[in-house]
């Protein structure tokens, strides 16, 4: 019987011998030796193997006990993931290698807009989920440790001190990840002795599943046809698995396997070189197969051999040890024990990133109100926050241990693990292969994800009553029947975990699409949008800093505290070298900030390491949108773009004005053609009949004296009206060149109107009738009176001429008011239309085809003469009829006596 | 966006190579609808149906594993062989 | 054989001159003085000849040249136009709407004669 000691010591030994390898594996490191054994495909694929914890080491065996074949899901979805590399593990390790990001929480945060928000919510989910999951381990290996106690003394399990010996590997698990985690800072350095140790681990657990498989188809069942006729008689001998959880697992393992904090810590972070992705891609599926191989002959083997009640969980170490096989038992053990320290290790690793960098240190700088450039050292915060995170971690799952008090079979805590996880699934995906997603779609997808998942996942697993009341899973939360935690929206019968999964992801993504859909990036998340979807396209530009005002100095003081003086200061010398200075600080030029934050990301996360080199180069606080918006490709577009808006507004205005002016071109241009053809029309209709009769005078013989007489006088007349219109022409001329002299007298309104009548009604054939108030007439003008006059009888006779009324007749009206007089002439006719009003005060124009005897010169004189005596002439758009309004103003209106 | 021009599609060297690499991207595709075929399978629930025995399964899901694996293996092997760069696409789906 | 002229033309100078000078001549001289109806008064009388101004009250010479043209029986009636508004563009107008003569105002007595006899003639030898 090999004793509690001797284990004990064989175990103390193993953890030695991991010491020492971690610790040559560092030395080797950073001696620059050994590369091909550090740096190799074999090393990168076994350190993936953490996804195989004691869960699965002596869970699977369990499980298949249980469910038969369903275990297998937990290595398909895995399989599938890494056969399919090109698809999502390619695009998630060159960008995790191009933007040196440090975790998921890290990936998710830069993604959208370096958002520190972000960073700490899925910080702290992760945390929520993965801590049972170490808890889980601790209690692995405890249970495997009273497996041995128990065969040892032949009591109950209960002899050995559980807790004591959970406390003590806790301690030493917390030791060893202080030690080969935080050695150095910069995890682009890489955890060389972490990941050698894992991957010996690795072996370690293959090949003592594959000692005791082979020892359980061989040495008990006697060979591999016995083994499966064995198979086929037993209670698994049929295949019993329904569809929806086969699929709903494989897709579970598919999520969990890329989104766990530990897988993307040896998956991408750890990642040497992209190359190494095309061995893992048959070589860990590999490893997979042959860790679940013998899962079902050592389940139906020990369900056969042990005796009734036995914990199938521990099958890989009681069957072993049942059959005296104390030596393979014990190297059983020490596979299980590999499986959990690996995994604790780097899961703890990974864990304590995230919550150093975006958690604590955003707090302790918020907190150091000097900001970056302060005296202090940062790297010495940053180590001491890493330190207290893994014991912090470590702690937590040791906590959570002994409150749960190893409860439950191990199988469902693994289960609602991988669920918790996989809400980062939309946020992660839909970053890297979605350019439309924002921070706000993450964030609302992984909290209402998140949600779900703790109601329909995390709170049952305690049972009905422990957090939840039977009450709420029979009548929903809040008594509402749409949240009852096992059956949401009414939908019942599903399988827990089908159920959980279903709801909480499809939530989670539809959540996530919709506010994406709804909102709208800024400058910042667009450009990393761009960045990581296009990151083939990309040779890896972050966006840049524009800092001539940085100061290298600064930046100087601060790489050193976080990146170490030494390889701070041969950064900064070999960039100052590369920009061809002599000196050992470079300028700070957008490239160089560019690296230099990359480098500092690579120790404290990029929304740290953005934000310290934003408060040295800006001086202030910097707002990362306003420089960004000045960077960025889109938010210049779009400013491009609504100037350009606002200057074809301003064109289609300009030529809405200028169309404008040439319509009245053209219609002054018209008006011209047409009073060149009027006035020769008015010259030459005298001048014809003044020529023909002339020549009938001159030719005609034998007239009578009163033929003569009347020819002479039509001679006459035409040659006056020929006078007259060369005179309004000349006067047209004069008053339009200022050339006129007025002639003030004062007269008498009503006087004058008098005159003006009878001179446009002299010789009239049928003169209008006219209306007047005299009473209102009795005003004294001060003014030049006979162009007043001339003003009025062209307003007359217009009246005359024009009026289409049957029974035409003109009202001539005089008001004061305010000091002004109006004098309005209206007559009864149609009016004039109003396209005609504009032009009709312009010289030369005439309203209508048929108005023959004018030659449209009569208002534009009058308009002159007004505009000459300071008065106004107009026309009156609301009278009755066809009106005009002469305006005289006041000083040149005198009140009658 | 720059980008590097696609290699002429039959040109030699790397034809194969490229179309290698076509069978790789769906393997993963390949693996994922024989492993989903068991969803078919009767569960168990409706008594009429002929059960599938458990090595039978056992044979199935590990046989496709098995394949997969060299399969993969082997598109890798000769994807990546002697010219490294030839027919090495390096854009995004 | 008729010697029947109409002449449409609205200055009453003018309509005195022409109608002296023609009726010397043994024209029976009938006058219409605005447009809007001349072309369907012209079907009427059925006149030889027609004197044509061009700005008339009603409708310009232009569209009752158009309107005559339009009409069969009045499409060959031989028409004189006269205007006084001298520009190119009316010789233009009026050529194109198919004047058989067009004369700017002032005109002399003697060529208005003579172009009266002259298209009648033609017409006639024609007809």
């Amino acid at each position: 019987m090999t004793s509690l000691n001797v284990l004990i010591a064989v175990c103390l030994a193993y953890v030695a011998l991991l010491f020492f390898i971690a610790f040559v594996a560092e030395r080797a490191g950073v001696q620059g030796k050994g590369g091909w054994l550090l740096r190799s495909p074999l090393v990168y694929t076994l350190s993936l193997s953490i996804y195989c914890t004691a869960w699965t080491f002596y869970g699977a065996v369990g499980n298949a006990a249980r469910s038969g074949l369903e275990y297998v899901t937990i290595y398909l979805g895995p399989s599938l993931v890494i056969l399919g590399w090109w698809w999502i593990l390619r695009r998630l390790v060159r960008i995790g290698r191009s933007h040196k990001v440090t975790s998921i929480a890290d990936l998710i945060s830069s993604r959208f807009g370096k958002s520190n928000a972000l960073a700490i919510v899925v910080t702290l989910m992760a945390v929520v989920t993965v801590t049972p999951y170490i808890a889980l381990q601790l209690q692995s290996v405890t249970l495997s440790l009273s497996i041995f106690s128990a065969a040892e003394q032949g009591a109950t399990p209960d002899t050995i001190d559980n807790d004591a010996a959970a406390f003590w590997i806790a301690c030493g698990l917390a030791l060893f990840t202080v030690l080969f985690g935080t050695r150095n800072l910069n995890v682009n350095e890489r955890h060389h002795g972490v990941v050698i140790a894992v991957a010996a681990e690795a072996i370690v657990k293959l090949v003592a599943l594959l000692a005791v498989g082979i020892f359980v188809v061989w040495g008990i069942a006697g060979g591999l046809p016995e083994t499966l006729a064995r198979i086929d008689a037993s209670d698994l001998g049929t295949w019993q698995t329904s569809g929806s959880r086969w699929a709903t697992l494989t897709f579970l393992a598919a999520t969990a396997f890329l989104c766990l904090p530990r897988m993307f810590q040896v998956m991408v972070v750890e990642n040497a070189d992209e190359k190494h992705l095309r061995i893992a891609s048959w070589a860990f599926p590999l490893y997979l197969m042959l860790m679940s191989l013998f899962v079902v002959p050592i389940a139906v083997i020990g369900l056969e051999e042990m005796p009734a009640g036995s914990n199938p969980d521990l099958f890989v170490l009681s069957l072993p040890l049942s059959q005296g096989r104390e030596g393979l038992a014990m190297f059983s053990f020490i596979g299980g024990f590999s499986s959990a320290t690996s995994m604790v290790i780097v899961a703890t690793l990974a864990l304590s990133t995230m919550v150093s960098n975006h958690v604590v240190m955003p707090v302790f700088l918020h907190l150091r109100q000097g900001g970056a450039s302060q005296s202090g050292d940062v790297r010495e915060v940053v180590i001491l926050s890493r330190r207290m995170s893994i014991l912090a971690i470590i702690g937590f799952g040791y906590i959570y241990y002994q409150v749960s008090g190893g409860s439950g079979a191990l199988a469902s805590i693994g289960l609602i693990s991988f669920a918790g996880v996989a809400q980062f699934l939309p946020s992660m995906l839909g970053g890297i292969f979605w350019r439309g997603a924002t921070r706000l779609g993450a964030l609302w997808g992984l909290g209402v994800g998140f949600m779900l998942w703790v109601f329909t996942m995390l709170l049952p697993s305690f049972g009905a009553g422990a957090v939840l009341s039977a009450e709420v899973f029979e009548h929903g939360l809040l008594g509402l029947g749409m949240l009852r935690p096992q059956a949401m929206f009414g939908i019942e019968g599903m399988d827990p975990i089908v159920h959980a999964v279903f709801w909480s992801l499809l939530i989670n993504t539809l959540t996530f699409a919709a506010v994406s859909l709804a909102t709208f990036p800024s400058p910042l998340e667009r450009l990393q949008g761009a960045q990581f979807v296009n990151v083939f396209d990309h040779s890896a530009q972050t966006q840049g800093w524009n800092a001539s005002v940085a100061e290298s100095e600064d930046l100087m003081i601060m790489a050193q505290r976080i990146l170490g003086a030494q390889e701070a200061r041969s950064l900064f010398s070999d960039q100052a070298r590369a920009q061809g200075l002599s000196g050992h600080l470079p300028e700070p030029t957008p490239d160089f900030l560019q690296l230099l934050e990359r480098e500092l990301s690579g120790s404290v996360g990029a929304a740290t390491a953005h934000a310290m080199i934003s408060q040295i180069v800006g001086g202030s606080a910097v707002s990362v949108q306003d420089l960004m918006a000045v960077a960025d490709e889109s938010a210049q577009m779009l400013e491009y773009s609504s100037q350009l808006e606002a200057k074809s507004k301003e064109l289609s205005q300009t030529a809405a004005k200028l169309q404008a002016a040439n319509t009245k071109l053209m219609q002054l241009s018209a008006q011209k053609d047409a009073f060149l053809s009027q006035i020769s029309h008015e010259l030459r209709t005298p001048m014809t009949s003044i020529r023909a009769f002339s020549e009938i005078l001159r030719d005609t013989e034998g007239m009578r004296p009163m033929e003569k007489a009347k020819y002479a006088n039509i001679i006459h007349s035409e040659a006056i009206r020929l006078t007259r219109l060369l005179d309004d022409l000349l006067d047209l001329s004069v008053l339009e060149n200022g050339q006129v002299t007025l002639n003030h007298q004062t007269g008498n309104l009503g006087e004058l109107l008098d005159q003006a009548i009878a001179s446009a009604q002299a010789g009239a054939s049928n003169p209008i009738p006219i209306h007047r108030r005299r009473l209102n007439e009795r005003l004294l003008l001060e003014t030049d009176l006979d162009r007043l006059c001339q003003v009025f009888i062209n307003l007359i006779t217009n009246a005359q001429k024009y009026c289409a009324a049957e029974d035409p007749e003109l009202h001539i009206d005089v008001t004061e008011k305010d000091g002004a007089v109006w004098v309005d002439f209206i007559d009864n006719g149609a009016g004039i239309p109003a396209e005609a009003r504009e032009m009709m005060f312009e010289k030369f124009s005439r309203i209508g085809a048929q108005d023959s005897n004018g030659a449209g010169l009569g208002l534009a004189i009058c308009r002159e003469i007004m505009a000459r005596l300071g008065g106004d002439v107009s026309y009156l758009a609301d009278a009755q009829g066809t009106g005009f309004r002469v305006v005289l103003s006041h000083s040149r209106a005198v009140a009658a006596q | 966006m720059p980008r590097k021009p696609l290699p002429v599609f039959l040109e030699r060297s790397s034809y194969r190579k490229r179309r290698v690499m076509d069978a790789l991207k769906l393997l993963a595709l390949f693996g994922f609808i024989l492993w989903m075929i068991p969803t078919l399978w009767p569960d168990g629930s409706d008594p009429d149906a002929a059960p599938v025995s458990m090595s039978h399964a056992l044979f199935y899901v590990f046989g496709v594993w098995f394949v997969l694996i060299v399969l993969s293996a082997a598109f890798v092997s000769r994807q990546s062989g002697p010219k490294e760069k030839a027919g090495e696409s390096d854009a995004g789906p | 054989m008729g010697k029947h002229v109409l002449l449409i033309e609205d200055e009453l100078n003018i309509i005195e001159a022409i109608r002296f000078l023609l009726s010397r001549e043994g024209w029976q001289v009938d006058t219409h003085n605005n447009g809007t109806d001349a072309a369907q008064i012209t079907r009427e009388l059925k006149p030889d000849l027609v004197v044509l101004d061009v700005m008339l009250p009603g409708k310009s010479g232009f569209d009752i040249l158009e309107e005559l043209r339009s009409h069969e029986e009045t499409q060959d009636l031989p028409v004189l136009m006269l205007t006084a508004r001298g520009q190119s563009r009316d010789r233009e107008m009026a050529e194109k709407a198919g004047v058989n003569r067009f004369m700017t105002k002032p005109f002399s007595n003697s060529e208005v004669l003579t172009a009266v006899r002259d298209l009648l003639y033609v017409h006639q030898q024609k007809a």
